[in-house]
């Protein structure tokens, strides 16, 4: 599949925007017009062609300015990437997923050739010709899930597991909605998740943890999230809300199109081979609610489910200072109608 | 961003318990915490025998003297006048220890948190700590925007000594750096700021 | 609920003592076996008469280039048919399915020193592990008890690669392997993994614990073989189906023998995939495993398929 990689930004003059293709394209997460948390699980299994869940590890039309952007926050914030030494067996286990899944996905723009623990790299979109031996770290610019998760959309974060729990201690999370790796990093799973409220009382973390401790090799799983942002940007961290906080009172009935947008994760767990950790991705998608209504069954749905989202959740989504600007603005484009199950558009 | 009352990553811990088991108790406690710890080991002559206490004194608060915790009979007691200075020594004394040890934390949550921290870079597992949590509610938050870490937080918002902006200290802890996290209040609204509050658990 | 399944063939089979055999095993198409991580079992499928066996092996090690596993099977007096099979009816050429492994033994990454102590055939997780904390430079040793130098195959690989970090109790000179000698001044920060037979990860495990060890520090692997028992009779509530159970059959293998895909992944009471929700008990349920709390046992709500029964006549189950 040959991609034609948008020159656009994330931050400042906020280029970003979403061809036809890629609307269409879009993991809508709400099968239904109401929302909840759920222990959403499913297999990590190939989806519908062109969809996000095509291949293993999804590469866009953003794919190169995302990159650009991640390698923005890192220039600003080293801390944004950290692991901890008990996690080079992960993180090599981690260039291997990523490298073979999009070598074999992406032919045209990515190539693996391994000869034993000589491999070589070849990145065109980026430009990179590297050659390596796998296993040793000398061999790379970069700490190998740092030099791999620069050449790759969404974020990642490295879990051992040990005592019964899922440890965070490693991760390359520049995107983030409203976390700190910084902060995070060394937390278990229950940990981690502390600040997300409700669903702490529905158990639905001891479920999703049990699950995750007996992921195997070879069978990965995905869920999706989402959140709101005003603005395109990628990078909403709390290293960084004092900067991106006021966006969220600037949205007005005339700019809702335009300024806020729906933000998806998909986020997608692996078991690793080498290390027995999981690889926890989470890679995000965005699109503006101008691009949303073009699709008549989202703009419907979406109304009722913003409109109807508890309010202990809308604040810990930081979505309440506009949504009611928003749902508003929303309500022209849902004449009532019932929508079909399932994500799809009709 | 919210204050949300439910929170799992701040370690509770409940009261001291002895590990019979255990060749060696490692103990450390600052101000009111040695009560916790007079409380396990006052009937216990032959735990004390075996144990080290640490003991570090940092303010007038009441905290029975160091002198009167020297003639108990401890493996060794080594009394400290401020916090670092205890943790200097409780390096020396981790470094030097065996497995069989069982290490005891006391006094304010920034304190256990503080020596969990420390013992964690030695390889003991955090949740192998027997810990409990007597005296100031004072806590030590990290500024998630420029990191400076302020000890001794009494109230939310505070003033960051490292940038200056108000921070609403979140309930989310950081075992590995010990620390809650202090986030900007006023981003949303610059200016908008309420006004402190003690925090009183 | 199995989970991927890989066809493999026998290339190489070993008497490595008296009483264990160990066996390459490489694809059928050729291809690469998955690297797996050290402590990592799987289980394999033998396709005995009108039956199939899964039976749990641990990983010994993985070719260099990928195209082979070792495991080894301890031929046991008491087998329930499946080492009986590996070690009579299976020969070079034979062709097995395994599952990709999973592990539930894993190293502490971040410990300090890692202690491994093995006897006999609990040497085979232990292998793997030894070789990994290895090859990545950690602080390590092995105590490894045998009955002589006859039931030591690994004996000599062992020692090639670990030198004086192996030590060797041999029972037929009287040496004992005495955890009073290995506990003491271990650095803070130590780890000790212990696989063998049951009572002699028992008596370890609470040696360890008496000299003071947190409970975070001390690891074992223990594979319930499946124990016999009287015959009951199963109900699936939710599929409508109704099997025996065998004296001599696991829940699970009557299960998997009427066409039921039930979830399993140790098939030895250590991972609680099987746990199942009870519907109904005319009995007492017995369980085997190490998995479920004591709370969890005692409310009768949950059972394991793989180890655990009902000592009655039927069992409903939420299936």
């Amino acid at each position: 599949m040959t991609l034609h990689f948008k020159k656009e930004s994330f931050r400042d003059d906020f280029t970003f925007s979403n061809s036809r293709e890629a609307i269409r394209r879009f993991p809508f997460p709400f099968e239904k017009d109401e929302y909840m948390y759920s222990v959403n699980i499913e297999q990590h299994m190939p989806g519908p062609a062109k969809s996000p869940f095509e291949f293993p590890i999804d590469i866009d039309e953003h794919y190169v300015a995302e990159m650009h952007d991640r390698a923005l926050v890192l220039k600003e914030d080293p801390g944004r990437c950290q692991s901890l030494p008990h996690m080079i067996t992960a993180e090599w286990d981690l260039v291997e997923l990523l490298m073979e899944s999009m070598a074999k996905h992406y032919p045209e723009h990515f190539q693996l050739t391994r000869d034993g623990d000589a491999w070589h790299w070849i990145n065109r979109p980026l430009g990179i010709d590297q050659r390596f031996t796998f296993g040793d770290t000398a061999t790379l610019p970069h700490p190998p899930m740092e030099y791999i998760t620069r050449q790759c959309q969404g974020d990642f974060a490295l879990l051992d597991q040990r005592l019964g729990n899922l440890w965070m201690d490693s991760g390359m999370i520049t995107g983030q909605a409203d976390w700190s790796l910084d902060f995070d990093i060394g937390m278990n799973f229950m940990e981690w998740h502390a600040p997300v409220p409700l669903a702490k009382d529905m158990g639905v973390f001891e479920r999703a943890l049990k699950f995750l401790l007996n992921l195997q090799q070879g069978r990965p799983v995905r869920r999706l999230n989402w959140t709101m942002t005003i603005n395109p940007r990628l990078d909403t961290s709390p290293e960084n809300y004092d900067k991106w906080g006021r966006d969220r009172t600037t949205v007005t009935p005339e700019n809702v199109g335009d300024k806020v947008h729906l933000r998806v994760e998909l986020q997608a767990m692996w078991r690793l081979p080498r290390s027995n950790a999981i690889v926890f991705s989470i890679r995000a998608y965005m699109i503006s609610m101008n691009e949303l209504v073009t699709v008549p069954k989202w703009a419907r749905r979406f109304h009722r489910v913003l409109r109807d989202v508890r309010g202990e959740l809308a604040e810990y989504k930081g979505l309440s200072r506009y949504r009611d600007t928003t749902v508003a603005w929303l309500a022209r484009y849902d004449d009532g109608a019932p929508t079909s199950p399932g994500f799809a558009p009709d | 961003m919210i204050e949300i009352s439910q929170f799992d990553s701040r370690p509770t811990c409940g009261r001291l318990a002895l590990d019979p088991r255990a060749r060696t108790h490692l103990v450390a406690a600052e101000d009111e915490g040695v009560g916790a710890i007079l409380d396990i080991f006052t009937g216990a002559s032959d735990a004390r025998s075996r144990a080290i206490l640490l003991y570090a004194e940092t303010g007038d608060r009441g905290a029975p003297r160091s002198d009167s915790l020297v003639g108990l009979g401890w493996a060794a007691f080594h009394p400290a006048a401020s916090r670092s200075a205890l943790l200097a020594d409780l390096d020396g004394v981790l470094d030097a220890a065996t497995m069989g040890t069982r290490l005891y934390a006391a006094g304010s949550e920034s304190f256990v948190g503080a020596v969990i921290a420390r013992a964690a870079g030695f390889g003991v597992v955090p949740q192998s700590v027997i810990a409990e949590k007597r005296g100031s509610l004072a806590r030590r938050v990290q500024c998630v925007h420029c990191k400076h870490v302020a000890e001794a937080v009494t109230v939310s918002p505070y003033r960051c000594p490292g940038c200056g902006q108000s921070l609403l200290v979140r309930d989310h802890f950081s075992r590995r750096l010990s620390a809650f996290q202090g986030v900007r209040i006023d981003a949303e609204m610059p200016g908008d700021i309420p006004p402190a509050q003690e925090l009183t658990r | 609920m199995s989970g991927v399944e890989i066809p493999v063939r026998v290339t190489e089979i070993e008497q490595a003592t008296p009483t264990i055999r160990r066996f390459r095993l490489a694809r059928t198409d050729g291809g690469t076996l998955p690297p797996f991580a050290a402590g990592s079992h799987v289980v394999v499928l033998m396709p005995a008469d009108g039956r199939t066996i899964r039976n749990a092996y641990s990983l010994v090690d993985r070719a260099e280039d990928g195209s082979s596993y070792r495991i080894g099977v301890l031929r046991t007096q008491e087998s329930r048919g499946g080492s009986r099979f590996m070690h009579e009816n299976v020969v070079v050429g034979s062709e097995l399915r395994i599952t990709m492994p999973v592990n539930l033994f894993p190293l502490f990454l971040p410990g300090r020193r890692h202690l491994l102590v093995a006897g006999g055939i609990g040497i085979t997780p232990i292998y793997a592990m030894a070789e990994a904390l290895r090859r990545t430079g950690a602080d390590y040793q092995i105590h490894y008890a045998v009955r002589g130098e006859a039931h030591g195959a690994f004996i000599t690989e062992l020692r090639e690669r670990h030198g004086d970090r192996l030590r060797l109790y041999r029972n037929d000179r009287q040496e004992i392997l005495a955890m009073s000698d290995i506990l003491p001044n271990q650095p803070l920060g130590t780890h000790l993994y212990v696989c063998g037979p049951a009572g002699m990860i028992e008596a370890v495990l609470e040696e360890g614990r008496a000299a003071g060890w947190p409970a975070e520090n001390l690891h074992s692997e223990r594979f319930q073989a499946p124990p016999s028992g009287n015959p009951f009779s199963v109900r699936l509530a939710r599929a409508g189906i109704t099997c025996e159970v065998r004296c001599d059959q696991s829940l699970l293998e009557a299960l998997e023998a009427a066409g039921v895909d039930a979830p399993f992944l140790c098939r030895g009471g250590a991972c609680g995939q099987c746990a199942v929700d009870v519907c109904e008990a005319d009995g007492e349920l017995i369980h085997n495993d190490h998995y479920l709390t004591p709370a969890e046992r005692a409310a009768g709500k949950k059972i394991m398929l793989c180890v655990s029964r009902l000592a009655g006549r039927e069992l409903v189950l939420d299936l």
